[in-house]
């Protein structure tokens, strides 16, 4: 499928959301409260099929923190990335989509605890990694005073 | 009593912890078992004993420096990760490297898949009790090491990918000792058969063990041997050829029993495909450059950058966000061990103790990959 009958499709089952051609795949963002709604049906729709999560990360930006979201389809073979934003840095709190693809399950639990990003309705939400009071080590804001020396 | 309050009698639950010092969790993982008599009724792995924090150390890292982690990942497919790093970077500059860059990098890629692979089986025979295996294993995939010693000076980390090219040139016998290991090894790995694969105590402690269907794999995001061993097409080798693979013909490995006994044959059928990739390739390495004239430092277009590659264990991906300055904005390695481990609670369940061992082999986790 191209990534015009792609976009179609995708704006179809979203209105709200923004989809650009980044350089390598099809972009969507998503509202944060539509993620759990989107991805499901990006999965049961017949002629999209995403039915595979590649990659399931987070980063931190400047104004807001997202979740990356690389989906493929194994029956048609295309892929895209879905994207969620949260302006919030004091509590992120997103869908979890673990019940949607349930190797989520493990990657949300590594972003929560690296990005301290939060996923509602995850069924098992503990840090993985590290401790619990450790800060949040991937936000750009992280000072660790103690282990990292400074040049 | 009468018969029904019979039934309600349960043996108690009770928890047993695996690890990290198990012999069977190749490194430190630790499991929480939950079991009843001998029958797990759950598996909680708990990971990062060895959390190095790659991904944050990569923040602060040239894009020349980025390779020289990502061996220490999955040391066992060392090269296939600087690969995708390499690859990762070049994609991004818009470099087309030369052929023989293609050609050696493939070779390398391959012949690590062969050592990974003979360093599994040999693992595996040991797990369930079989020691000779070991033996065997690290026999020949000492020779395959010495190659890459004479090759490029490192035996395990190899650093030989860099953004651009290779680091050196290949030695003058590396064509040579690698067709000497592929006409040895071709003798040998039948051995293989008749030591492990042929033994009743292994076939019964495998066959229609930890079965795991199609559709489980592909929402766990089981890659690598362990998924196509129930039959999901996921070689990214095959699906987006990368480096020297579209000249190559070969064949994606495809098994369908869905149990621990297919992701082995997986792994032994796909030793036999590597030395044809790499049979191949090796007669017909094109001349030229071995490297890219690249700039001192490297600074990256902004934007999302994503590779994959095929590890031995799976889909490897990278992804990289760039600022558009010298150094990452943010990495992330999507390693293949991550994922199939969270699916190994799903697998064992309702299985006996003894077989978790079996199915954890099966899938081949080597730790500092899941934890990076």
């Amino acid at each position: 499928m191209s990534n015009e009958e792609l976009k179609n499709k995708i704006l179809a089952i979203c209105p709200d959301a923004e989809v650009t051609e980044g350089k390598q795949f099809l972009n969507a963002r998503v509202p944060g409260n539509k993620l759990h709604e989107v991805a499901l049906k990006l999965r049961d729709s017949k002629d999209l099929a995403f039915d595979y999560l590649t990659c399931l990360t987070g980063a931190d930006f400047p104004e807001y923190m997202t979740v990356i979201y690389h989906l493929e389809s194994t029956l048609y073979r295309h892929m895209m990335v879905l994207r969620a934003n949260t302006a919030d840095r004091e509590n992120p709190v997103l869908d979890t989509v673990s019940d949607i693809w349930a190797t989520a399950d493990f990657h949300e639990r590594e972003v929560y605890d690296l990005l301290g990003v939060r996923f509602a309705n995850h069924p098992d939400l503990r840090r993985l990694l590290l401790w619990e009071g450790w800060g949040y080590p991937l936000r750009k804001d992280y000072v660790d005073e103690v282990r990292i020396v400074d040049r | 009593m009468a018969e029904q309050e019979f039934d309600k009698i349960q043996t108690q639950e009770y928890l047993v912890n695996m690890g990290p010092q198990h012999p069977s969790t190749h490194g430190v993982l630790r499991l929480l078992v939950k079991l009843e008599g001998e029958i797990v009724h759950n598996v909680e792995p708990h990971i990062g004993y060895i959390h190095s924090g790659i991904e944050k150390m990569c923040e602060s890292l040239t894009y020349p420096q980025l390779p020289y982690l990502t061996d220490r990942m999955d040391y066992l497919s060392a090269h296939m990760n600087e690969e995708a790093v390499c690859l990762c970077i070049e994609k991004a500059l818009e470099i087309e490297v030369p052929d023989r860059v293609k050609y050696l990098r493939t070779i390398i890629s391959e012949l690590q898949r062969l050592a990974s692979h003979q360093l599994w089986w040999c693992v595996m025979g040991m797990d369930l009790g079989a020691l000779t295996t070991f033996f065997y294993g690290l026999r020949d995939r000492e020779r395959i090491l010495d190659i890459f010693e004479e090759n490029c000076g490192a035996r395990l980390t190899l650093n030989y990918s860099v953004p651009g090219g290779v680091m050196f040139d290949m030695h003058p016998n590396f064509q040579k000792r690698v067709k000497e290991f592929i006409t040895y090894f071709k003798k040998v790995l039948p051995e293989y058969d008749q030591l492990l694969t042929g033994n009743v105590i292994f076939q019964e402690r495998t066959r229609n063990v930890g079965i795991f269907t199609k559709e489980e794999c592909i929402a766990w995001g089981v890659t690598g041997p362990s998924g196509r061993g129930s039959g999901w097409s996921c070689d990214v080798r095959k699906h987006e050829p990368y480096s020297a693979l579209p000249f190559v013909n070969f064949n994606e490995v495809l098994y369908y029993g869905c149990d621990t006994l297919d992701r082995y044959k997986v792994r032994i059928q796909e030793m036999w495909e590597s030395m044809s990739i790499i049979e191949q390739l090796i007669d017909n390495i094109p001349e030229g450059d071995y490297q890219v004239k690249m700039k001192g430092v490297i600074k990256l277009p902004e934007g999302e950058f994503y590779q994959r590659v095929e590890a031995a264990r799976g889909d490897f991906g990278v992804l990289i966000i760039s600022d558009g300055k010298k150094n990452p904005y943010r990495v992330k390695f999507r390693s293949p061990g991550f994922s199939n481990l969270s699916a190994l609670n799903a697998m064992s369940k309702g299985w006996k103790i003894a077989d978790l061992v079996a199915i954890m082999s099966s899938l081949d986790l080597v730790i500092p990959d899941i934890d990076r």
